[in-house]
């Protein structure tokens, strides 16, 4: 290794990698004004904090049960986008758009 | 392992895949033969669930205890009514499509899951499979702009609220050590354990859970989801998965976090405040009769959460007791909701009312008794849910929610009788339809039950206190 310093990548790392990266996506749900794909890609970026989180809460303790949570979580994304994508695909057959300002027939 | 623990939950689980591949190979319509198959699967999963054995399954992912049998029977009987509900509205509107029994099925299978969790995971997979569910049904009128609309607004925040709910799950995970709920208990039992990383990961779960409950400050998704699905899918949604998700917020607060209440209390005394603020004042200038009911349901969860925010036995008795009456009453007044159609077209103004009961009296009275139980006006059922659920506040000491309570259900009685006034008082708008039989039906069960509550309260007060005993002992 010679000169390089060893830097390890430690517990606070992740969680704060993970942190940042819901913080995005939360930023990217509610600042976002143009496009509904982008929400959907920020729903993934949170359940993908998550995963971190979990994974490296899993290995920090030395505990499989953080790794089987991120398997269902995984599992049950991919069946939430595709639920999401299908409504969006209704939508769009209906208003002709997905751009976020227009989705208020309904006021609220 | 001792998997009858769950015999209820698989049975529906196999129902609903039966019907499913019924509904695939037949060639003609099967939206009624489903309909019929799901109520009977939910009568079927109700007798296993009375009959259950008590305990811990699955290697603790699962518990049967006594709260576990109130919720899912609650549960059970608001899908029930909610499929009949559905009979005559979804073959008039053209959306009787063998699907919607089907995905009221999974979504019921979710929510059985949801309150018999016992640990996070468990819990999270039941409260995916009722969102899921509920995310298709409320746009399954996908030829109507509106239903598409709130399709895709409660997806969003659902799915947003799931992912807080997932965020504070892993915090609580790696600073506990563990998912389990009685091992998340053994280590809070310890002060020092109880570190600002759990309670970090506590206070995402509760935000969580409030999206679900719809409570304020997370209610946004709640009246343009009320008013843009089909009536039916409302009514199911304002009835079982608002029980589920209360009887889940009761269970993870009382039980895991039970040691954190100092913490989780004040948390729950602002949100419910808010909500039942929000919900008398923000109802009164609607003309849309789903959406009022949806700031309706926003205050009633507020009156709901009086009762865990006392922190106590008798608050969450009240709680569970308070949520027995909602969901009955609120069956009653929605079942008045589906049957609005005048000329063959469903109406959902508060004006097309006016004037019912010229022309139809029973259905009048019904709707006035539903009203004034609401608004908690003695010897109706409401008032008693009011009355447990306050009394336990006063209590703990929590004066101010109390107080607070019955003023805002002093401003909530004044839409709730302008709607009597509408239809007792006002000039008639012509007659609505005849009304079908299935609504007919549960809106006379659930008007006796409001009305006669008050003669016989102790099997229900009974099993409240029986369910409460088994989460805190």
């Amino acid at each position: 290794m010679g000169g390089i310093t060893e830097m390890a990548v430690s517990l606070t790392h992740f969680l704060t990698v993970s942190a940042i990266l819901l913080v995005l996506g939360v930023f990217g749900i509610f600042l976002n004004r143009k496009n509904v794909i982008v929400i959907l890609m920020s729903v993934e970026l949170i359940l993908l904090a998550v995963n971190l989180n979990l994974v490296a809460f899993s290995g920090a303790l030395g505990d499989l049960t953080g790794q089987v949570f991120t398997m269902f979580i995984l599992t049950v994304a991919a069946a939430e986008a595709a639920i999401g994508l299908a409504i969006v695909v209704i939508y769009f057959r209906n208003r002709g758009t997905i751009e976020v300002e227009d989705i208020s027939t309904l006021k609220g | 392992m001792n998997w009858t623990l769950a015999l209820p939950e698989l049975v529906l689980a196999l129902c609903g895949l039966a019907i499913l591949g019924v509904g695939v190979v037949q060639k003609c319509n099967a939206y009624y033969a489903c309909s019929m198959a799901a109520i009977g699967a939910f009568l079927l999963t109700a007798v296993l669930v009375l009959g259950a054995a008590e305990g811990t399954g699955y290697g603790g992912l699962v518990v049967s205890d006594a709260f576990s049998r109130f919720s899912r029977v609650l549960i059970l009987i608001g899908a029930a009514a909610g499929v009949t509900l559905s009979l005559d509205f979804n073959a008039k509107e053209g959306i009787d499509r063998f699907e919607f029994p089907v995905l009221l099925v999974f979504a019921t299978l979710g929510m059985l899951i949801m309150v018999s969790a016992n640990d996070l995971m468990s819990l999270y997979i039941g409260l995916e499979l009722l969102s899921l569910s509920l995310y298709v049904v409320a746009a399954f009128n996908r030829d109507d702009e509106r239903s598409a609309e709130a399709g895709l607004k409660y997806f969003v925040l659902g799915a947003l609220a799931s992912g807080l709910l997932l965020y504070g799950s892993s915090l609580v995970y790696g600073f506990a050590g563990t998912t389990n709920f009685d091992h998340i208990a053994d280590t809070l039992s310890d002060p020092a354990r109880a570190t600002p990383g759990v309670i970090v990961g506590m206070v995402f779960v509760i935000v969580g859970l409030a999206f679900k409950v719809s409570a304020v400050p997370f209610h946004m998704w709640t009246p343009d989801v009320y008013e843009g699905a089909p009536t039916p899918v409302t009514a199911f949604f304002a009835a079982a998965p608002k029980v589920a998700a209360i009887a889940l917020f009761a269970r993870v607060l009382g039980g895991p976090f039970g040691d954190l209440a100092g913490q989780w209390q004040q948390v729950i005394v602002v949100i419910s405040l808010l909500s039942m603020v929000l919900g008398a004042f923000a109802a009164i200038g609607q003309e849309n009769i789903k959406r009022l009911m949806a700031y309706s349901s926003i205050g009633h969860v507020g009156y709901a959460l009086v009762g865990l925010a006392a922190a106590s036995e008798a608050g969450l008795r009240g709680l569970l007791i308070y949520m027995a009456i909602y969901l009955l009453m609120n069956l009653g007044a929605f079942a008045v909701l589906v049957s609005m159609r005048r000329q063959g077209r469903a109406v959902e103004k508060v004006s097309d009312l006016a004037g019912l009961a010229k022309t139809d009296l029973s259905m009048a009275v019904w709707m006035a008794i539903f009203m004034f139980s609401m608004a908690g006006i003695p010897p109706l059922a409401g008032f008693f849910g009011k009355m447990f659920v306050f009394k336990a506040a006063i209590d703990s000491g929590l004066w101010t929610l109390a107080i607070v309570g019955v003023l805002s259900s002093v401003v909530s009685a004044f839409y709730y009788l302008r709607i009597v006034k509408v239809m007792f008082f006002d000039e008639s708008a012509g007659a609505l339809d005849a009304r079908p039989a299935s609504s007919a039906f549960v809106m006379a069960a659930s008007g006796l039950f409001t009305t006669l509550f008050f003669l016989y309260p102790a099997p229900l007060v009974a099993a409240a206190q029986a369910a409460v005993a088994s989460i805190l002992g």
